[in-house]
């Protein structure tokens, strides 16, 4: 039997691999009895079951309740028990929480306190970004801003020197993606898990049993990004969280959008490759992908194809790959100075969007010499804009070729209505994204982010 | 003196540490088993028949219940008796326990649960207010309307009427901590474990669904990880099925709602439709109003009748209203049994009349806050406060309601007097603090220019009435130790879920013995230590649980006093109790020396302390008399920007000054502020519930109901507190802050309205919650366009 070895709260710790998709949460409070790591939703939308994790790559934080076992091998764990120091010193931030009021009920302080400390050991101060994944629910965020303001800059206790450990070979994970594509096309209807952001809610919410699965973290050989003068090659096993990080000079818009991606446990876990191959209709990576004209890698055994990726979503539900075939890259220009993004959700941070329209224009001369528009939220799969596009196309560029361009998203789109937001609004929103795009590079304010009072 | 200073909460550490210990989090006996509920699927239908012989045969299930199976009363509800635990032959929501299963493990009773097969007769279901207008589906048979006046004649008489309707959507509680129970066998009855904010409640259904008197059931209550009502009777139906299944089977049950299945099964705040029609003069000022408050109650009737009342208590807010006539609907609905929520209803009401006044200063050309100052009620005598005068100075004068003369006092609708009116003052200190006329002409400037982003500020008052209207719930216990070695330990009746109250109970026991609060324990709240406790609710936590405190310490001290008195040859009332001496006839000694010798001298160092609000007097039927003790107050200034090609919207700046009496806490006054205000801004914004045509809860996760995330906290958020003591007699003149401040979140609302209209020249009635959705409409409706939506 295959073991699962990594370290917790500095102690060793070694299971044997029983079930593949048993939650770290559910292990550490069922078998362990460390209650401090909460279950508010059992989804990843909370926070209040954030736990650090430490591998070679460095220290994340992470949602316990979409991590399987298996996928911290290797890795050091530690939870809020583990945080204070070796006499029962209260970390920084633990300590700042109390001076600063910063816990009413609790319950969600140990995800909060999790978050702040990984944010310390990486030096991060952009505080709404990186705690937009821990909801609170009785203070307003405000004393907990402070705390977190209180220990910016401060270094991080010496107490807390975590590393990756040699645990051997990693259970249910293939070690190459070669290893994986073997073993993929033999085990077809298996089912992959990269950061398990969504597969996680099949288990925790569906209550599937998944017998069959291979976790991708070892397949290190899919996490590389590659820049050459083409563009960026992307392995599938990018998270959005490194991806975000190297779109940031390249495609700023890109990495805006990026930065409204789920929330930082979520960014820390989810890979770009699981983002585009669960085929979501909502998913916000492939709307920015498509209109920058992404090309997307697969691979089945030892072949492999590249397709557009917009020829990838077939329709709701429905994609262009074949069984035993995975996602291996996606590659990228190296620069769209055109590209804008906007999502469109109830709220800001750590919401799916309604709508996420990104515009790809180029212009040449006074004219629209290309145009790549793509929306999620739209259709049944992330879709272009093709009338648009058209209407704009060799047009010049102009207040009135937006306008006239109007009509045609009627032309492009038939979406529904749902709790995120009526069909109507959609479509109109969608065609003001346009607009805004137009007013946007007149000089005009568009974006009540930037508001200040 | 301990109290007013700004000590953390008493579990901070345990909160940071991870050592605080909810229900989910206890130490279970390896024989506990788990439980779960099948669920209905229909929004209203007969069962024609159940088939769970896929549940039974499911791994590790032991037991699987429905209602034939409970042995004596099948009813959770907190009122009427109308809200079975276990549906009988019909069901009235999707989403009401139908069934019940107990398995040996968390995952094996969810799994279990979801493979019941029941066949239904589809029902007509009703979902919506017209609906349920139309079938004339309600509780207490028709409207309850309470009147003063004759407001359809001063409507007629005036000189304008504005009317319009506001749809005020609902909000679920999204207590971080799930519910949860569990039971635990006891000899001739149960210990039960709940996450509630009202454990007699809990041992009272219990100990009727187990057949036992309530002697036989205790509760026990640390702490939740946040209730906002949602804890009030919503965890009943939890702790009933864990103790039915440790009685029948001799084991440890316990139960936790997965969040989905928490947000599917348990109420929300009502939603409500209020339509509204006043009849205005040209300087702003109601000559007669007329509300129709129409609540989606859901399946039972739950907290509805005083959730209701309450919105009707609150349609004056801070003004004076002559002529008034208030028609209040409570619908039966096939969905959730809507319940407590922060506000109780007060909210609603609150937001009713505020709307009246941004709609009255639109369509008048005035700036709504003169409007609202013109409506205001006249300040009374005693609204400098009690014995202690407000260090704030008074503001410029304002204009009074006609009728009104300085000094002189107005009474409610319900004919209260209005003792302790602050808010003249208080806004005037806020408009000058928060620069609100330069800021207001700042925006107007900013409106002017931008074509796209659009402004708007708002300053919204709220006076809230305290105590509950159910006037006998209005009393409180408590049982103070002092332990020979000087050691203090209390309980008291009140439950902590986040709010501070255990830190505020414990500063007043120590204020009375002189001691360091860190000297006061207070452990569980605990149905066998206080008996026949009410609910921690309608913010009345500290002023009720800390008078009776109060009498416990007072009783124990005055034996202390007597005793030492005699002993030093001095009088009871010389001896001193202060910073953890007692100086007593020239003697000074430690307080553990103190007590030591009382001991010794076989004093009783034990007391129960009692506690009931004193001037009440409400006849709910007659809607008349005097139903709060005080009221509490509070202003806020909000500045928000909107975008009018998509709806987005961000609050930058809000200023507050929020009346608490003589703080005994201010940490943790004001963060009972901030996150009021937070969690009612949020009601009003991002928070939007959705059902579906066949009655099915759509937004039933964090994935779809949206609470403020971090950033969505203002900007800039300054938050004071007006320095004023309660002119009642209350602990330390203190007053209640659990509730009020969420409407301070109104402002927000108000300002999105502002921006709103500042986009066209037509009313943009927006409809709450302002979504982007919703304001973009509103936007449109400003600019004339889709007129024909409202």
């Amino acid at each position: 039997m295959a073991e699962i070895g990594f370290v917790l709260n500095g102690a060793p710790v070694r299971l044997s691999a029983t079930s593949p998709t048993r939650t770290l949460l559910d292990w550490l409070r069922e078998e362990r009895g460390l209650t401090g790591t909460k279950e508010g939703c059992n989804e990843g939308d909370c926070g209040a079951c954030t736990v650090m994790v430490t591998d070679e790559s460095g220290t994340r934080a992470l949602n316990a309740c979409l991590l399987f076992l298996p996928q911290i091998h290797g890795k050091a764990l530690r939870t809020v028990e583990g945080l204070a120091g070796p006499s029962a010193e209260l970390h920084p931030v633990q300590a700042a929480m109390v001076a600063h009021h910063g816990s009413q009920c609790g319950f969600c302080t140990p995800g909060f306190v999790m978050s702040m400390a990984a944010a310390q050991i990486n030096g991060r101060t952009d505080h709404d970004d990186l705690l937009a994944g821990n909801l609170c629910r009785c203070t307003g965020y405000a004393p907990i801003i402070r705390a977190a303001e209180a220990v910016a800059g401060t270094p991080a206790p010496d107490w807390l020197r975590d590393a990756p450990v040699a645990a051997g070979p990693a259970p249910f994970a293939p070690a190459s993606s070669d290893e994986l594509a073997a073993w993929y096309e033999r085990h077809p209807d298996a089912v992959l898990i990269a950061g398990a952001t969504d597969i996680g809610l099949w288990v925790t919410k569906q209550l599937r049993d998944l017998p069959d699965v291979a976790f991708l973290h070892a397949c290190k050989d899919l996490q590389r990004i590659e820049e050459g003068p083409l563009g960026f090659r992307i392995g599938a096993g990018v998270t959005i969280a490194r991806l975000r990080a190297a779109m940031t000079g390249a495609h700023p818009a890109f990495a805006e959008l990026l930065r409204r991606f789920a929330s930082e446990q979520v960014r820390q876990a989810a890979t770009i490759g699981g983002n585009i191959a669960n085929g979501s209709p909502i998913g916000d990576a492939a709307p920015a992908l498509i209109a920058m004209g992404a090309r997307l890698g697969l691979r089945k055994g030892s072949a492999r194809r590249e397709i557009a990726l917009e020829d990838f979503f077939l329709d709701y539900g429905r994609q262009d790959r074949a069984r035993g075939e995975f996602v291996e890259v996606v590659t990228i220009p190296a620069s769209a100075p055109g590209l804008a993004c906007y999502k469109l959700s109830k709220r800001f941070d750590q919401d799916i969007s309604a709508v996420c329209g990104c515009f790809n224009l180029t212009v040449e001369g006074s004219r629209i010499a290309s145009a790549r528009i793509a929306f999620g939220g739209m259709a049944g799969t992330p879709r272009r804009a093709s009338a648009v596009e058209a209407a704009l196309l060799g047009r010049p560029f102009a207040r009135a070729t937006f306008e006239a361009a109007l009509p045609a998203f009627a032309a492009d789109f038939t979406p529904l209505t749902d709790m995120r937001a009526s069909k109507e609004y959609r479509l109109e929103t969608a065609a003001n994204m346009l607009l805004r795009y137009f007013l946007e590079r007149t000089e005009v304010r568009v974006n009540v982010l930037e508001a200040a009072p | 003196m301990s109290v007013a200073k700004p000590l953390p909460h008493d579990s901070a550490r345990l909160h940071v540490t991870g050592a605080a210990r909810y229900v989910d989090d206890l130490p279970l006996p390896a024989s506990t088993l788990h439980l779960a509920f099948g669920l209905s699927t229909v929004a209203h239908g007969d069962i024609l028949s159940m088939d769970l012989s896929e549940v039974r045969a499911s791994p590790g299930v032991v037991a699987v219940w429905t209602a034939a199976d409970l042995p004596f009363a099948n009813d959770v509800s907190p009122s009427v008796h109308d809200e079975p635990l276990l549906a009988t032959d019909r069901v009235h929501y999707v989403g009401q326990p139908v069934f019940l299963v107990a398995a040996e493990s968390h995952l094996a009773a969810r799994k279990a649960a979801r493979k019941g097969k029941i066949a239904y007769r589809d029902l007509p279901a009703i979902l919506t207010v017209d609906e349920a207008l139309e079938a004339e589906s309600r509780f207490e048979g028709g409207p309850v309307i309470w009147a003063r006046g004759n407001a359809e004649a001063a409507i007629a008489a005036a000189p304008r009427v504005i009317e319009g309707r506001l749809e005020i959507g609902g909000q679920e509680h999204f207590y971080l901590e799930g519910q949860a129970a569990l039971a635990l066998p006891a000899e001739g009855g149960v210990t039960v474990h709940a996450s509630s904010q009202h454990p007699t409640e809990i041992q009272h259904k219990v100990a009727e669904a187990i057949g036992v008197p309530m002697n036989a059931v205790r509760v026990e209550m640390r702490r939740m990880g946040g209730g906002f009502g949602g804890k009030e009777s919503q965890g009943n139906s939890l702790a009933v099925a864990c103790a039915l299944v440790a009685r029948a089977f001799g084991r440890p049950a316990k139960m936790r709602y997965d969040r989905d299945d928490d947000m599917m099964i348990t109420g929300k705040r009502h939603d409500f439709r209020i339509e509204y029609r006043a009849g205005v003069d040209e300087g702003g000022r109601i000559l007669g109003i007329r509300f129709r408050h129409l609540a989606r109650c859901g399946w039972s009737q739950d907290l509805s009748l005083p959730v209701c009342d309450r919105a009707m208590l609150h349609a004056d807010n801070a003004y004076h209203l002559e002529h008034i006539r208030i028609d209040s609907h409570r619908l039966r609905t096939n969905t959730q049994s809507a319940t407590a929520f922060r506000g109780f209803g007060g909210p609603q009401g609150m937001l009713g009349i505020e709307r009246v006044m941004d709609h009255m200063a639109h369509a008048l050309g005035l700036d709504p806050l003169q409007v609202r100052r013109a409506n205001f009620y006249a300040e009374g005598a005693g609204a400098s406060g009690g014995s202690i005068s407000p260090t704030v100075k008074e503001g410029p004068e304002a204009p009074l309601p006609p009728g009104a003369a300085a000094g002189g006092r107005q009474t409610t609708p319900y004919l209260m007097e209005v003792e302790d009116f602050v808010l003249h003052g208080l806004t005037a200190r806020l408009e000058e603090t928060s620069g609100y006329a330069a800021r207001r002409a700042a925006v107007a400037e900013w409106n002017a220019r931008e074509p796209v982003l659009k402004k708007g500020i708002a300053l919204t008052p709220v006076k809230f009435g305290i105590s509950f209207t159910l006037t006998h719930l209005n009393q409180a216990g408590a049982l103070v130790h002092v332990y020979q070695d000087g050691s203090i330990h209390l309980n008291h009746g009140g439950t902590e879920m986040g709010q501070g109250l255990h830190r505020k109970v414990a500063q007043v026991a120590a204020a009375a013995f002189g001691v360091d609060s860190d000297a006061v324990a207070i452990s569980a709240t605990d149905t066998g230590k206080v008996p026949n406790t009410s609910a921690t609710a309608a913010s009345s936590g500290a002023d009720l649980n800390g008078m009776a405190v109060k009498a416990a310490c007072d009783t124990i001290r005055s034996r202390m006093a007597e005793f030492l008195a005699e002993e030093h040859q001095s009088e009871p009332r010389k001896v001193h109790f202060e910073e953890g001496r007692v100086f007593v006839g020239g003697a000074e000694m430690s307080f553990a020396e103190a007590v030591a010798r009382c001991y010794q001298g076989r004093v009783s160092l034990s007391s129960t302390g009692f506690y009931a609000t004193p001037r009440l007097s409400w006849d709910r039927k007659a809607g008349r008399g005097r139903p709060f003790f005080y009221f509490a107050y509070g202003a806020a200034v909000s500045e928000v920007v909107i975008d009018t090609l998509t709806g987005e919207n961000r609050i930058l700046r809000v200023d507050i000054l929020h009346d608490v009496g003589a703080s005994l806490n201010p940490a943790i006054d004001i963060g009972q502020i901030e996150g009021g205000f937070v969690q009612g801004a949020g009601w009003l914004t991002t928070e939007e519930l959705v059902w579906d045509d066949k009655g099915r809860l759509r937004t039933h996760a964090p994935s779809t109901y949206k609470i403020p995330a971090c950033s969505d906290r203002p900007r800039v958020f300054k938050v004071a507190l007006w320095d004023g003591a309660n002119r009642e007699e209350t602990i330390y003149r203190s007053k209640a802050v659990g509730e009020p401040p969420l409407m301070l979140g109104i402002s927000v609302f108000s300002a999105l309205a502002e921006a709103c209209a500042a986009c066209g020249p037509h009313y943009p009635d927006l409809q709450a919650p302002a979504t982007p959705e919703a304001v973009l409409a509103a936007v449109k409706r400003a600019r004339g366009r889709n007129r024909g939506q409202t």
